[in-house]
């Protein structure tokens, strides 16, 4: 349908729409008039993927000065595919219904892994075994040597890419992977560095979060965006962790071990080097003295990763005299690493500031801030000088100049700490030294003050007010929308006691309980014996998942379980638990129906839809707070207290909730489906957890259903289902929580009507009075 | 009289019949015997006719064989070793054993198919019904009536028997029973067996080799429940444990299957993460792949859950590998062009070999499947199809099948095991919450009467439950409804039976309509005649009978059957002038 939103001409390829959707059109363009960043919760499965697109596109198609570009971002591979075959529909329907459709270039960039199409080099299935063998086939020397000797190896795509490719334009259409890939072969060109290219004049650019967020890959790929760009980040509810991981750095006593090993082997090879060309390392000396940093480097297959730094941060001067000699650095940086395991050798937990390990670090062995901050930069240019082409061998060592570069760019914000041994096991020394940030917002800043629109969009974004703390932005949108539904298609319940009326609850104290391990257990044998097809439950952390599926066999509810579905279990092994997945599905495919065991935050909980029979109930087994006792989380949890006065209780229960409604949400894909969604807990009942719920199941979360045993859940669900059952058309949600365009016209023309009658209204009681 | 072409298995001497002493033989496809000092056979059986061995009790004096047949008959073999007891039955087994291997292989040959039929009526009732009235009555001869009317039931059952699915929890339900002295004891059935058999091949392999040479049934599976096998939260045994091995295979089965990978890239969980953080960095999340809970029962166990489940699953496979497989349709289209582009690709290297483009073109299926997957996540049920005219997705309706299940006993499946049909359920809250607010609202409405409301004056009403009351004019012609009442049980009965042969019979007869070839119109004339021969063997009688015994009621009985009857010889008489009539 074609509607008119504010009037702006939207193209919709469908040919009803929800409410919702319609209202969340109308604030986006609010703020995309508004040139302003937004943050929009709204349910999953109400098509938060078309209406983006199909708003944003209008609205480039509308004032192409104003926004130029799009730039999308997801979390995980199959989002990002669904995301393009959404736009593939759109730019079809504008085709098909558009008297002159837009030119409208729109790709996917994802990583090598996922776009190569040489033969032998794409059979690798670890994605950094492809990045290293991609960038032995097309670092820039490896092809100069080609030039000079016919034998060494090249990647056929990248030179008929940087042949021809480098100057021609990509056709206009939208390309997902495949059609890359596909396009690619036709025209004997590597696909992913035609992305690489064509994202900088694409008008629609859809890839992950860590192109934008990382700054040691978001300098490479994402440098030449422009301002009017209209950045989106959907599942945007974990986009703190994100920004935080990106920055932040483990190194053990292996990461030290495979550093020395590697240093020990530039050494060597600098020596060799010296021996018979000394040309090439007096010019990178005579480089770097002249300041020309990276002058003969831009070129972009040379993979070594970016500053990691965030680019203002990055120092524009000359690499300091003391590094500038690769002798001189290597020495360096064996001192600095040298430091660093006197530092591993603690035996109690060291916490300090960045600041505090700078100074010890002049103290100790006099090296000074200035030339720390140089070391990524100068460890790359070496490597590069080097043509060193497998770089798998000097990961570590890359890791700890990476670090000595963060630590000496930031004071604030991070932390240092060092943990002699894993508080599991206090008998093992096992040191590790977390440089860890704690504030989410030093790896968005640039994305905000960069791009003039940023929209921060997820199903689960409650409690909203945190988002812009933490962040630090300012939002000139900021909506939460729930879903209108014709048919109440989800039933959200907080289980709070076992039949036996005993207390269930994961809390420290009562964990361990057998009563209570054996009432969840129970809970769930009564939902298995009462719900259809899939289900899917979610404990709080792995190892509770564990050791309650330890109880459950020994108390035979497994046995009992096993009776009515089978039983599949998320483990910690990716590969393992993608097939017990697709075993799950096919279960609930044949109608056996299935139990899943998952766990919160985990893979399972991120990633995967349990939409329609996939997912009848989700049960979710206590609150998933994050693991307290972690000190990296209790110095971040301080650094929130003091510089944006978030409580320590708010955040972790923020953070808990949030996860908590992530888990719940995956079986609820559409106001077709429906599900039950079971919080088994007793807190949950309590007001500070439960308004913490996105609106849209907290709507439905009724004061009676907050404090059921199993057995009126039970029976609850049952009188649910019943009603679910029944066949639901078009015909039953049109006019509700589905509008036709007349429909949707009226509805605008009435709200017209009212404001205008309103204003009336108020002036005519005036004039009685 | 032994020919030359058949091979004597065993001969077995010293072995009695009937009083005198001869010597036994098992042959090919016989037993013999013959007596001492003769050269031809006195006895001889086809295993084909064996029905089944029997033998004397462990412990009698005598030690016999005794060989039942199909019609009945018996052949009784007494053994009389000279070197005694432990001898003959030594003699005894040998013959035993070797009859209880062969025998099996005839009898299934034989009456497969008589067997078959039996077993096809007796599940059947109403086709025993059919049976009896058309065949036993000569209406029909048996293979007419196999080869017409119960041929979709001969079908379907030969064809396609039902796989019966395997319960999850087939091992929690063998119970352990104390047997009182410091023991368990687990009873096994058949079914139990077949169950873990189905599900865990490796244990069906390891009993195939060991059972009859190394050990005995029972011993075997003691060993089972023993085993760590069978309880899950065990660590392997040691090396005595004979299932060690069937854990590894099962291990080194699951491990093939998940580098695999999962086939659906919407739930291949190692190909979510894009551009995963470089080794080394982000801080929480690190440590969920690094810290190991350390208990390893409980990750073993947790690992066996899985694999039970998919074992299970397994099972029924066939069911489920359906929809994994996608249609070819839209490849067709992009084929050459794609074929070409790889071509292209390895221009310069020429070794585009058979198996290469094989491969390559299995590479092709992916997205295509992949694609599919997508659009079935993005789409909408309720917002409707993507308005796009034109493009034509020949996937759609291609919607690969799965099998269907089907019930034997559909009334049974739809209304559970425990079926009240006395009674209307009134356990059903919201039906009974909602009769309620209805009769609330209904009576509501009957307080404050509307003047305007016209109604019926109460004339007119009283006249009209009197004209519905028995006896009025408006129940005259219900009476027959009574008829019920009035004919007995049997009759009853037999009437439903003779419809339901008729039914029968009539439906292949107006299935031959039109009748435009030959075999149709034989058919035809065939049927003509067998329901006429239907109306003398089995109506008339029934008719005349229900005038002797139920003179009110007469021929209203078989008023509609005749009425049917008289159709269908109407049609066909048709038919027939009309036929003459283009012959001529």
């Amino acid at each position: 349908m074609k509607l008119s939103v504010d009037g702006l001409l939207v193209y919709f390829p469908y040919e009803y729409i929800y409410p919702e959707q319609y209202a969340y059109m109308l604030e986006l363009k609010r703020s995309l008039d508004a040139k302003g960043h937004c943050l929009l919760e709204m349910p999953s499965g109400t098509g938060k993927t078309a209406t983006l697109l199909s708003l944003i596109v209008a609205y480039m198609v509308e004032h192409p000065e104003t926004v130029r570009k799009l730039i999308y971002c997801s979390r995980t591979v199959p989002e990002i595919e669904k995301v393009i075959a959404e736009l593939q529909n759109l730019m079809v329907y504008y085709e098909r219904h558009c008297p002159n459709p837009p030119p409208f270039t729109g790709l996917v960039l994802s990583s090598r892994k996922n776009m190569c199409i040489h033969p032998e080099v794409s059979k690798e299935r670890e994605g950094k075994a492809v990045d290293g063998k991609c960038y032995g086939l097309t670092a820039s020397y490896i092809r100069e040597r080609h030039d000079m000797d016919a034998e060494t190896p090249i990647c056929q795509y990248f030179e008929g890419f940087s042949l021809e490719g480098k100057e021609s334009t990509l056709p206009v259409g939208v390309y997902s992977i495949d059609d890359l890939k596909e396009y690619g072969r036709s025209r004997n060109w590597c696909p992913y560095f035609l992305a690489r290219y064509a994202i900088a004049h694409a008008h629609i650019v859809v890839y992950s979060y860590h192109y934008l967020l990382d700054p040691k890959i978001a300098q490479v790929v994402s440098k030449e965006m422009s301002r009017e760009s209209c950045v989106v980040f959907d599942e945007a509810h974990n986009i703190d962790n994100v920004c935080i991981d990106s920055m932040s750095v483990k190194i053990n006593r292996r990461t030290v071990e495979r550093s020395t090993n590697a240093l020990n082997h530039l050494t060597k090879l600098v020596q060799d080097i010296r021996e018979e060309d000394t040309n090439r390392l007096n010019e990178e000396y005579q480089r770097m003295v002249q300041g020309l940093k990276d002058a003969s480097v831009q070129r972009d297959t040379d993979m070594i990763l970016a500053n990691p730094v965030l680019p203002n941060d990055v120092l524009t001067e000359v690499v300091p005299g003391n590094i500038r000699n690769a002798d001189h650095f290597l020495s360096f940086l064996r001192r600095f690493i040298e430091y660093i395991k006197t530092r591993l050798r603690v035996h109690h937990v060291v916490q300090e500031s960045p600041a505090g390990f700078l100074k010890d670090i002049s103290s100790k062995i006099c090296i000074e801030r200035k030339p720390l901050r140089f070391c990524a930069e100068r460890l790359s240019s070496l490597l590069r000088t080097l043509e060193i082409s497998d770089l798998t061998e000097f990961g570590a060592l890359t890791l700890i100049t990476h670090f000595a570069t963060l630590v000496s760019t930031y004071t604030k914000g991070f932390t240092i700490i060092i943990e002699p041994f894993d508080d599991k096991t206090p008998t093992v020394s096992n040191p590790i030294l977390h440089f860890s940030c704690l504030d989410s917002s030093i790896a968005m800043a640039p994305v905000f003050s960069r791009f003039q629109t940023v929209v921060i969009t997820s199903g689960t974004l409650s409690p909203m007010d945190m988002y812009p703390k933490i962040l630090d932005f300012d939002p000139v949108v900021m909506s939460s929308f729930t879903m209108t539904l014709a048919r109440p298609c989800l039933l959200p319940m907080i289980v709070s006691k076992g039949n036996d009326q005993v207390t269930i609850s994961s809390k420290f104290e009562t964990r361990e309980d057998t009563a209570v391990i054996r009432n969840y257990g129970q809970l769930l044998v009564e939902v298995a014996k009462t719900v259809p097809d899939g289900i899917v439950c979610f404990f709080t952390s792995y190892l509770y998942l564990e050791s309650v599926v330890a109880s459950w066999y020994d108390q035979g509810i497994v046995d009992t379980l096993l009776r009515y579905k089978l039983l599949f279990i998320e483990t910690q092994d990716n590969a393992e638990t993608s097939y017990a997945l697709m075993n799950y599905v096919k279960a609930c495919d044949c109608g056996r129906g299935a139990v899943l065991l998952a766990v919160a935050r985990g893979k399972v909980s991120e990633g995967v839809d349990f939409d329609h029979h996939y997912g009848r109930a989700v049960l979710m087994f206590g609150i998933p707070y994050v693991y307290t006792q972690s000190r990296i989380l209790k110095a971040r949890l301080d650094y929130l207290r003091d510089q944006f006065q978030i409580r320590e209780n708010d955040f972790l229960t923020f953070d808990a909730m949030r996860h908590a409604a992530q888990c719940v949400g995956r079986a609820l894909r559409g106001k077709t489906d429906y599900g039950i969604m079971i919080f088994a807990d007793k807190r949950f009942s309590r007001h500070d957890k439960r308004s913490r719920l996105p609106k849209w199941i907290q709507e439905h979360l009724v004061d009676s259903f907050c404090n059921l045993s199993t057995e009126e859940a039970v029976q609850l669900a049952r009188r649910w289902l019943r009603r679910m059952a029944q066949p639901f058309t078009r015909e039953d949600q049109l006019g509700i929580s589905l509008l036709t365009l007349a429909q949707l016209e009226n509805m605008e023309q009435e709200k017209l009507e009212r404001q205008a009658q309103g204003k009336q209204g108020v002036g005519g009681e005036v004039q009685e009075l | 009289m032994t020919t030359s072409s058949e091979d004597v298995l065993l001969q077995m001497g010293e072995v009695r019949y009937k009083k005198g002493d001869g010597t036994l033989y098992v042959m090919n496809e016989r037993v013999a015997w013959m007596a001492e000092h003769r050269d031809t056979v006195t006895v001889s059986h086809r295993y084909a006719d064996i029905k089944t061995q029997k033998i004397s009790p462990e412990g009698k004096p005598k030690v016999q064989l005794q060989v039942v047949l199909h019609d009945g008959n018996t052949s009784t073999f007494h053994f009389v070793n000279r070197q005694g007891q432990a001898a003959m039955l030594a003699d005894r087994d040998k013959v035993k054993e070797l009859l209880q291997q062969l025998l099996p292989n005839f009898k299934r040959k034989v009456d497969k198919d008589l067997e078959d039929k039996n077993r096809i009526l007796v599940e059947n009732p109403n086709l025993l019904q059919l049976y009896k009235d058309l065949v036993i009555t000569k209406v029909l001869t048996s293979d007419e009536f196999w080869a017409t009317h119960a041929k979709d039931h001969a079908l379907k059952k030969m064809g396609r028997s039902q796989e019966i699915g395997v319960s999850g929890a087939f091992l929690a339900d063998i119970k352990p029973q104390t047997d009182g002295c410091n023991g368990l004891k687990y009873n096994l059935t058949s079914d139990v067996i077949h169950c873990i058999f189905k599900t865990y091949p490796a244990v069906k392999r390891k009993h195939f080799e060991n059972v009859p040479a190394k050990m005995s049934e029972a011993e075997f599976w003691t060993k089972f429940f023993q085993s760590h096998y069978f309880h899950r939260d065990r660590l392997t045994a040691g090396t005595k444990d004979i299932f060690t091995e069937c854990g590894k295979i099962d291990d080194q089965a699951l491990k093939a299957a998940v580098q695999q990978g999962a086939g659906d890239p919407l739930l291949d969980l190692k190909k979510f993460e894009d551009v995963p953080l470089e080794e080394g960095f982000g801080s929480v999340a690190g440590d969920r792949n690094v810290v190991n809970s350390g208990n390893i029962v409980h990750q073993n166990m947790i690992k066996r859950f899985n694999q039970h489940s998919i074992m299970v699953l397994k099972t029924c496979a066939n069911v489920t590998s359906a929809p994994s497989t996608m249609t070819n349709g839209t490849n067709n289209a992009n084929g050459p062009v794609s074929q070409s582009a790889y071509t292209n690709g390895m221009n310069g290297k020429a070794q585009a070999t058979a198996t290469k483009s094989s491969a390559d073109q299995v590479d092709k299926d992916e997205p295509q499947s992949k694609k599919q997957r997508l659009m079935e996540k993005i789409h909408y049920e309720d917002l409707g199809d993507p308005l796009l005219e034109g493009e034509d997705d020949p996937a759609n309706g291609e919607k690969a099948k799965s099998k269907q299940f089907e019930l034997s006993k559909v009334e049974r499946y739809l209304n559970g095991p425990v079926q009240n049909s006395m009674y209307d359920n009134h356990n059903d809250p919201m039906s009974l919450e909602e009769v309620q607010y209805k009769l609330v609202r209904n009576s509501e409405s009957w307080l404050n009467r509307n003047v305007q409301r016209t109604f019926i004056c109460s004339k007119a009403a009283v006249n009209a439950l009197g004209e519905l009351s028995p006896g009025g004019s408006m129940m005259r012609g219900f009476q027959e409804q009574s008829a019920g009442q009035l004919v007995p049980n049997d009759f009853q009965r037999e009437l439903r039976h003779l419809y339901l042969s008729l039914s029968e019979l009539l439906k292949h007869f107006w299935s031959c309509f039109p009748p435009t070839t030959e075999e149709l119109e034989t058919k035809l004339q065939r049927m003509h005649e067998t329901l006429q021969r239907f109306k003398m063997a089995k109506l008339v009688p029934f008719e005349n009978r229900a005038m002797h015994e139920l003179s009110p009621l007469r021929s209203s009985l078989t008023q509609h059957m005749n009425q049917l009857l008289r159709t269908a010889n109407s049609k066909f008489a048709t038919w027939k002038e009309r036929k003459l009539r283009n012959n001529r």
